[in-house]
């Protein structure tokens, strides 16, 4: 089959669908690779690189178009290119079909088979194709190099010669993907982060990234199962907004990237909030493109308040690392719908009939819906602990058992006692108040030395030697002495073996 | 000759020395001295049983320690590491034989007849009790070496009614316990005959129905049988050195075996009784999502390159493969490019309680950087790749999610919550406990198929190249 990588038109777009790299990938699932002339010129991939890896150069989109099987792109095609296209081709690109029902109805029309890699269902097994979360990341950590670029002072907390630098406070709101990335990446360059979310579920995330947890003292949980966040109560946002301003007094550079796919994102920086923040501050906003979290952005410029506060609603792709990472979503893709051998659209799979928007000429949008979240349901988790007796049951269990065994202990005593000749009482003692020992000693042996430890007390329970050598006598013809001969042999393998290998492995552990 | 009262304080003197040994085990670095005080406790108390007065046979007594040190510096020379635990299963079972033998020749000494009443019986209680406890050491010691040898199927060897028998048979013994007793001078011979054939049936039997799996608890469970066996010598002989080094051992193997049922979170009856490795598995209901991808060499080798914490849980598998001294020359190559490299041991890997530790040991990693399970589940979020070497049950989330597996609530090394998890195995066979892994089925986690040595070896040259 013909994979084939046109050139992206739009020229905000420097990302391409394919890197050399990714090219090998294809190459080796036994996919024909063709690329168009220039295709990775603008994410600096040049023609004869992708000629190395084995794809093949083609002059014209049109002659792509026309030989192409499966077309990779990253936007979502005009209808231009929709013309070019032919029936029966699968082309997996950026679609937004919640927003766009006038391109799907253009290329159902044309019975292409759609696949909208932001309509990837957020699924753990989807997640190496998960187009969103790749770019998310990449977006996460341009927010942070971004912000500092516009921020003035070093983001690291320094003690120099010239007097102490305090560290830069970032606040990121929004704890998914690029949230994550973006605490990451600040908490690396050394500042202060500070992060907020709705869901509760994500405080040890944002804890194992390096970020402090700020908590509204409302008790709500923004968490469903869809992995996003749902519309909070009215004393929630009031309580969070409150926070926001106390925040923003303190906070040098906030990175908001609350999004939700398919509809407007939320509004969660006021215009009151920009305005106490101090002058040179930064607000980098990822959700610029859906409406912006804060009220002042604007999508694709970057603008200075009158109180000196930026505010960046564009930011640079990366191209290169995000075609890498978005080629390699591709990949994983094709790979799952069975490489070249066995290329098949299967509408019976998770992922495939949801992400696939136009199929043989009819529309399948929206999927049902698939409920993704990333952690099992809490209830569960109780039910296990209930089951379980309290701390305060167990030391009561405890010591009432040890009382019974006391009790009996004392009474096998006293008729032992009764019957016992006195010799073997005193035997009896050394008995019991050997083990006692033995149990205080062996208790501390570390775990590492378990092995010498069996064969250590192997060696000296071979002290069972002195039976034989007290039953020897120099009569070879009786039994006895027979007998002791066999045990004074086999007990004196075990010494000597016993304690020569526990010295070979002790010597063998070394520092 | 010396006195008594020189023989006592010089049977104290070896037993002081001898709690020192078990008591210098608690680190590596005192290790090698508690086992020098061992040698010279064990040497005081020969030397002074064999200037006490009673003792005849000189000359038997040396032919049989000569012939005895010759077999035993030969083997213990020649064992190989991962052989130990066979080592040690023979060598308990040789404790047993010592036991059994000492009873009857305790019950042939002349001495014996001439005790008169409770004292007599108690002696002769003491012998049957001895012997008995010394023929299932014997036996069972024996079973366990051939299982662990690959001689016998390690399978559980389980018949319906298994428990009803053998309890039939320690009544059998008590009933010729009393026999004896009764019997006068040495017509009670025939019953201690009969009985040590009963023993050593049940010792057999005993280890028989045990899985591969549980070969560990076993070990430290004759381990301790051999104490027991050699503290009724003690009283047998009224000899308080043998009384208290039994005792000593006899703890020392029921701690032992206390901590591997801990590890496996199963009573140690269970174990005893059980036959776990057979039951069939079919409570699975729960599907488990997710589907198994494995990888290559050449991809394990990039992911260590790019790693900067890694970190190494051996199981079985490793030992099976000889896999500790590529392992090791991985480990120097990953610690020269400045990585951290630790390695994980769970109680339980292994045939042998610190069967691990010793294997890594031999191989020469250092001992610093071999932890034990809790210190490497801490810090399990900041590993960047585990490599987990032929182990599958001691890695298996289900322990901890999975009500209804049959390993549920043992306690596992949590290696899928480190960034990347590859597993080394031969191939997708269930582990000894017969439950699937939901592991080899998450996302962060890659099969490497192959044996484990072959593994390690054809990572280390992607890692040269």
């Amino acid at each position: 089959m013909k994979v084939c990588i046109p050139v992206e038109i739009n020229t905000n777009e420097l990302r391409v669908a394919a890197t050399p790299k990714t090219v090998l990938r294809l190459k080796k699932q036994g996919f024909d690779v063709f690329v168009e002339k220039g295709a990775g010129l603008k994410s600096n991939f040049s023609d004869e690189s992708f000629v190395e890896s084995g794809a093949q150069i083609l002059d014209t989109a049109k002659e792509i178009y026309k030989i192409a099987d499966i077309i990779l792109k990253v936007q979502a095609p005009n209808s231009k290119e929709i013309k070019m296209m032919h029936k029966g081709q699968v082309m997996l690109s950026y679609l937004w079909p919640a927003q766009n029902p006038e391109l799907l109805k253009e290329l159902s029309k044309k019975g292409v088979n759609a696949i909208a890699m932001d309509a990837i269902p957020r699924i753990s097994r989807a997640q190496k194709m998960d187009v969103l979360s790749s770019m998310a990341n990449i977006a996460g950590y341009r927010a942070v190099i971004e912000s500092a670029n516009y921020f003035g002072r070093f983001l690291n907390g320094q003690i120099t010669a010239a007097g102490k630098v305090d560290p830069a406070k970032v606040l990121v709101i929004g704890a998914g993907v690029a949230g994550l990335a973006a605490i990451g990446t600040a908490n690396s360059l050394g500042a202060i982060v500070r992060a907020f979310d709705t869901r509760m579920e994500v405080e040890e995330q944002i804890q194992s990234m390096g970020a402090q947890f700020l908590k509204v003292e409302i008790e709500e949980d923004g968490a469903t199962d869809s992995g996003y966040s749902k519309v909070m109560s009215k004393e929630f946002i009031e309580a969070e907004m409150t926070l926001f301003k106390k925040q923003a007094k303190e906070i040098d550079i906030i990175i908001t990237t609350a999004q939700i796919p398919g509809r407007k994102a939320p509004t969660l920086i006021l215009k009151e909030h920009v305005a106490v923040m101090k002058p040179g501050s930064v607000i980098v906003d990822l959700a610029a493109s859906t409406g912006g979290n804060c009220e002042l952005t604007v999508d694709n410029e970057v603008i200075t308040t009158d109180n000196g506060v930026i505010i960046v609603g564009k930011l640079s792709q990366l191209p290169s690392q995000a075609s890498q990472l978005y080629g390699n979503n591709l990949c994983h893709l094709l790979d799952d719908m069975g490489k070249n051998e066995n290329f098949a659209i299967d509408m019976e799979d998770d992922v495939v009939s949801r992400a696939m928007v136009t199929y043989n000429g009819k529309i399948n949008w929206p999927p049902e819906p698939l409920p993704v979240s990333p952690q099992k349901p809490k209830e569960e988790i109780k039910e296990i602990v209930d089951d379980k007796p309290t701390p305060e049951e167990i030391t009561k269990k405890k010591a009432k058992s040890t009382l019974i065994s006391l009790i009996v202990i004392g009474v096998f005593l006293f008729l032992l006692g009764k019957v016992a000749p006195s010799d073997f009482m005193g035997h009896f003692t050394v008995f019991v108040l050997s083990i006692f020992i033995g149990w205080q000693v062996v208790w501390n042996v570390s775990h590492a030395l378990h092995t010498p430890l069996m064969a250590v007390t192997n060696a000296i329970s071979g002290i069972i030697v002195i039976g034989g050598l007290l039953q020897t006598q120099d009569n070879l013809s009786s039994p006895m002495t027979i007998i002791a001969f066999v045990a004074i042999l086999v007990a004196s393998i075990n010494i000597v073996g016993g304690f020569f290998v526990t010295h070979r492995m002790l010597k063998m552990f070394k520092k | 000759m010396i006195s008594v009262q020189i023989q006592t304080a010089a049977y104290l003197f070896a037993s002081i020395l001898f709690i020192l040994s078990l008591g210098g085990l608690s680190s590596q670095e005192s290790a090698k001295r508690g086992v020098l005080y061992g040698m010279v406790g064990m040497a005081i108390a020969i030397l002074s049983t064999v200037l006490g007065k009673d003792v005849q046979g000189y000359t038997y007594i040396i032919i049989a320690v000569a012939i005895a040190s010759l077999i035993g510096i030969i083997v213990a020379r020649k064992v190989e590491m991962t052989s130990m635990p066979q080592l040690v299963a023979i060598l308990h079972s040789f404790v047993g034989l010592a036991a059994v033998l000492v009873g009857f020749g305790s019950y042939l000494d002349p001495h014996t007849q001439t005790l008169q009443g409770s004292e007599h019986s108690i002696h002769l209680i003491e012998v049957f009790i001895g012997v008995f406890i010394g023929a299932i050491t014997f036996t069972g010691s024996i079973i366990a070496w051939g299982k662990l040898d690959g001689k016998i199927r390690s399978k559980p060897l389980v018949y319906p009614g298994r428990h009803v028998v053998n309890i039939t048979l320690v009544v059998i013994s008590i009933v010729l316990g009393v026999l004896f007793t009764m019997a006068h001078g040495t017509d009670g011979m025939i019953y201690l005959y009969i009985m040590t054939a009963i023993a050593s049936f049940i010792g057999v039997m005993l280890v028989m129905a045990i899985g591969g799996a549980d070969m560990p608890v076993v070990v430290s469970m004759l381990n301790s049988y051999s104490g027991w066996a050699a503290a009724a010598a003690g009283f047998m002989l009224g000899n308080d050195l043998l009384i208290v080094t039994g005792a000593l051992v006899g703890s020392s193997g029921a701690i032992l075996s206390i901590i591997m049922c801990e590890a496996m979170n199963r009573s140690f009856l269970s174990v005893i009784f059980g036959g776990f490795g057979a039951t069939p598995i079919t409570s699975n209901d729960e599907e488990i999502e997710g589907e198994v991808t494995s990888t290559t060499h050449e991809e394990v080798g990039e992911l260590l390159k790019e790693a900067n914490n890694i970190l190494i849980v051996p199981g079985y598998g490793m030992a099976v493969a000889k896999a500790q001294y590529p392992v090791y020359d991985l480990v120097e190559m990953l610690q020269k490019e400045g990585k951290k490299v630790t390695f994980g041991i769970h109680p339980v890997a292994g045939r042998l309680p610190g069967h691990m530790n010793v294997l890594l040991a031999e191989a020469n990693v250092s001992y610093d950087i071999v932890l034990e399970m809790e210190e490497v589940n801490d810090d399990m979020a900041e590993t960047d790749v585990v490599l987990v070497i032929g182990a599958n049950d001691i890695v298996n989330p289900g322990a901890i999610t999975d009500a209804s597996s049959p390993i549920y609530g043992m306690p596992v090394i949590k290696v899928w919550e480190a960034r990347k998890v590859i597993v080394m195995k031969r191939s997708m066979a269930t582990g000894y406990a017969g439950v699937q892994n939901p592991l080899f089925f998450k996302d962060n986690a890659d099969m490497l198929y192959g044996d484990a040595k072959d593994s390690v070896d054809k990572i280390n040259m992607a890692l040269k190249s």
